[in-house]
């Protein structure tokens, strides 16, 4: 078994390969397997993994990048994400890609897919719609349709045909891999300084650019690993960090609030690895209806889903006492709608279940971290001291 | 800025003004008279399947565009950063929450009533769904119907899509109109207010295209804002609104007969210099200097895109008595922004062309990403493929922190000047224009 630094080492580097060299070998190695890009925050990678294809987390440049041409396409009003994006396909770091999937979680993102079909990027560009009908025979219809849209457009492709047998394989590995990331918070709730959430952030993101067997081996052996006592423990407060599932914050600013005096216990970064709540059915004759179920009934809380009936901030809170959290960190993107629109009423459900809280703003590709550490020391310590 | 004299206006826009005061009116006595009210958005709006169960609709939006136009907008705004909205997020939504902070007194000063139901048809704009979850929480206890509308993905509408619309409609939101209004649906009364909306949408489409016409006796944009007034909300399927446009068209008849060009408030406008396409919302803290601007240039603009959020009428679509509820899903669909990008484009570059443009203007709102994303986009697209020289502004819906009069002035003139420098170097190269 490699060292866990070594598995930590080689999870960075997939991470922020914005080439995508991985994927574009691992596809180089079978004709009939396609590479399909998709965007924050979730799809069911399963279909795609049943079509032999591999579906690539495409979660921005970060600060990994300089945008050039990217910022000739958006105005200065507009998340960062989708200029990084628009460069990376201008800069040819997706040509190698089949197809694009682009899921309905803001303006944003859905007319990002309107200007990969106008530069004919990829051999299909799909605005994934979710359904925000939550009734299994209307929602859950359209859904399951949108998924065999998916296919068709894969099986134009490559010619693979989804069958049942394929898509449960792909389900119980998808399971597994869920399963494994979810022991691995488990473990990080208990002893958070045995793995740093930047450690885990690298372990997630390369996961979304890698086989799902791989990954799924990675976290086994980092499971192992965290099973025994690593690093030592510190003084600091615990928080749950919310509103960053899609335009993702720069590595120095998660390092900051951990340096800071903050274990992240939880978090949104990568959420559409853990979109799905618990396990789907691996053994039904109807898997694509097992995949919408799930996405009906066992979907987690986000601001790309429609929440009367059972309120986001309320799961937040639920969460956060879950994860015996002392605090909650709003750390969303400087001009994402979906989150900051959410902010207010997220930060009022907080008030009332007594739990502190603050919040700032990032750029995927802010450099300057001096003031969120001081704001996040200053709730450290007056947690500490007040609480 | 000279002060602005007082500003002209057509009758069919005295007659709108009061349409409006009295809808106003009827809001605010809308409790008293035991009317239920349904707040619910402009884009892809179900206005004849609310007025059929007697309720009346409130829009959010016109409350804040006119809230806009009074200048009351800047410190509803400021009301809702106040309680943790971000500066970034959309000022519609801040307006509105603003002026409900406010005690919900609507632009013509009247109070206006609660909800007794929140109708999230959102179509073409995913904010719609986060402002509605504000305002359930900010009205616990009133009931929010859904109609998730399909986004046009593949460039058209889907036999799946209209299913999946309509059985929304019959299985949601129309047994939750049922149970707050205490009526039965009854589609006979639907099929009846949607004759009414075909005509009115008919004459619409007349007075559209008539900027066709050189020179234009209509305005598309400024003007064409009070055109779409009333069949973009509460009037569609009423005789008022049949009124309405059948006195409009009959103005812009004359017009036409006589060779006038637009009344802007400004007075009539006698020399058209510019045809212009325009995308994009316009701004409406500064909606009369905004005008004068284009006014004081000789620019007109002969096709927008923003008198096509409530429905591409001009695209051939019109509601259907004979299948009412699929009309209905097909008229949500296909508003101007649930179109995907290449039909936007396409949509543009037709007007271009049909209405003999000689430029391209967008006016890039800071709040509306359902439009403003993918901009840039779309003015280079449009410049390949029509070869008119394209221009770019930047400007807010309602906050007046972001109408740069000057900036935009300034921007606005090099722009011209690059038009008329190009009319000159084409009638030297012998091209008419």
């Amino acid at each position: 078994m490699k060292s866990l630094d070594t598995i930590l080492k080689e999870c960075e580097e997939l991470s922020f390969d914005l080439n995508f060299k991985y994927a574009k070998k691992w596809k180089a190695e079978n004709k009939e397997r396609i590479l399909i890009g998709f965007l924050p925050i979730y799809v069911p990678r399963e279909i795609i993994h049943a079509a032999n294809g591999l579906p690539v987390g495409i979660m921005g440049v970060g600060d990994r990048k300089q945008i050039i041409k990217g910022d000739a396409y958006y105005q200065s009003y507009i998340c960062h994400l989708p200029r990084g994006i628009i460069e990376m396909a201008l800069d040819k770091n997706l040509d190698d890609f089949d197809g694009f999937m682009f899921p309905a979680i803001c303006d944003c993102v859905r007319n990002l897919s309107g200007m990969f079909k106008l530069s004919k990027k990829g051999k299909f560009q799909r605005y994934f719609d979710y359904p925000q009908n939550f009734d299994p025979l209307i929602g859950g219809v359209f859904y399951s349709q949108e998924m065999e849209k998916v296919m068709e457009d894969m099986y134009a492709i490559n010619k693979v045909k989804v069958s049942n047998e394929k898509l449960n394989e792909a389900i119980q590995l998808y399971n597994i891999n869920r399963k494994l990331i979810e022991d691995i918070y488990n473990i990080r709730q208990e002893y958070p300084w045995r793995l740093s959430a930047v450690e885990m952030y690298h372990i997630l993101r390369a996961g979304i650019t890698i086989p799902v067997e791989n990954h799924n081996v990675i976290l086994q052996q980092v499971l192992e690993y965290i099973n025994k006592e690593r690093g030592e423990p510190m003084d600091n407060i615990r928080v749950v960090i919310s509103g960053s599932f899609c335009e993702q914050p720069p590595i120095g600013l998660i390092k900051s609030i951990e340096m800071a005096g903050c274990y992240i216990v939880d978090d949104d970064f990568m959420l559409g690895s853990r979109w799905i709540q618990g396990d789907i059915d691996a053994n039904s004759d109807a898997p694509l209806s097992a995949l919408t179920n799930a996405y009906i009934n066992q979907s987690t809380f986000s601001s790309a889903y429609y929440d009367v009936g059972n309120p986001r901030g309320k799961r937040l809170v639920k969460l956060a006492k879950q994860r015996n959290a002392d605090g909650i960190i709003f750390c969303a993107a400087s001009f994402c709608d979906p989150a900051l629109l959410d902010r207010p009423q997220m930060q009022k459900e907080c008030d009332e279940a007594g739990i502190p809280h603050i919040n700032f703003q990032f750029h995927e590709n802010t450099g300057q971290f001096k003031v969120i550490k001081e704001q996040a020391g200053t709730f450290s310590d007056s947690i500490k001291l007040w609480a | 800025m000279a002060e602005p004299i007082d500003a002209l206006k057509e009758k069919s826009m005295i007659l709108q003004k009061d349409m409006l005061a009295k809808q106003f009116h009827e809001l605010s006595k809308a409790k008293e008279l035991g009317k239920k009210v349904v707040y619910t958005f402009v884009p892809g709006n179900l206005t004849e399947l609310i007025l059929s169960f007697d309720m009346l609709p409130v829009y959010p939006e016109i409350n804040a565009l006119q809230s806009g136009m009074r200048k009351k907008s800047g410190s509803f705004i400021k009301e809702a950063e106040k309680i943790g909205f971000s500066e970034d997020v959309c000022t519609y939504v801040k307006c509105d929450i603003g002026m409900m902070l406010n005690g919900n007194i609507g632009p013509t000063g009247e109070k206006l009533p609660t909800p007794d139901l929140l109708l999230l048809s959102y179509t073409g704009c995913f904010t719609f769904l986060k402002w509605f979850e504000n305002l359930e929480r900010l009205y616990p206890g009133v009931p929010v119907a859904m109609l998730h509308t399909p986004y046009q993905e593949d460039g058209k509408i889907t036999q799946d899509q209209i299913d999946y619309m309509v059985k929304q409609l019959k299985e949601d939101v129309i047994p939750k109109m049922e149970k707050v209004s205490g009526k039965k649906y009854d589609e006979t009364r639907l099929s009846k207010m949607m004759e009414n909306s075909a005509k009115a949408e008919d004459l619409l489409v007349k007075v559209l295209e008539s900027a066709k016409n050189v020179p234009t006796p209509i305005d598309a944009y400024f003007a064409g804002v009070y055109y779409i007034g009333p069949i973009f909300t509460a009037f569609r399927g009423t005789d008022e609104s049949v009124e309405y446009y059948t006195e409009l068209w009959n103005e812009v008849q004359e017009r036409m007969r006589l060779g006038l060009g637009p009344v802007t408030p400004e007075g009539e406008m006698k020399e058209q210099k510019f045809r212009l396409v325009m995308e994009g919302p316009p701004n409406w803290t500064n909606f009369r200097e905004f005008w004068k601007i284009f006014y004081d240039m000789g620019a007109v603009i002969v096709a927008s895109s923003y008198t096509k959020v409530g429905g591409v009428y001009d695209l051939g679509f019109r509601h259907d008595p004979k299948e009412p509820l699929e009309s209905l899903a097909k008229y949500c669909m296909g508003c101007y922004t649930n179109m995907n990008l290449p039909q936007r484009v396409g949509m543009l570059e037709k007007y271009v062309t049909d209405y003999k443009a000689d430029g391209f203007l967008i006016n890039s709102i800071k709040s509306c990403n359902s439009f403003s994303a993918g901009q840039l986009m779309i003015m280079r697209e449009i410049e390949q493929r029509t070869g008119v020289p394209v221009g770019f502004i930047e400007s807010d819906l309602v906050d007046p922190r972001y109408f740069s009069y000057a900036n935009i002035k300034n921007r606005l003139e090099s722009y011209f000047q690059m038009l008329e420098q190009r009319q000159i170097i084409l009638k030297q190269e012998g091209v008419r224009v």
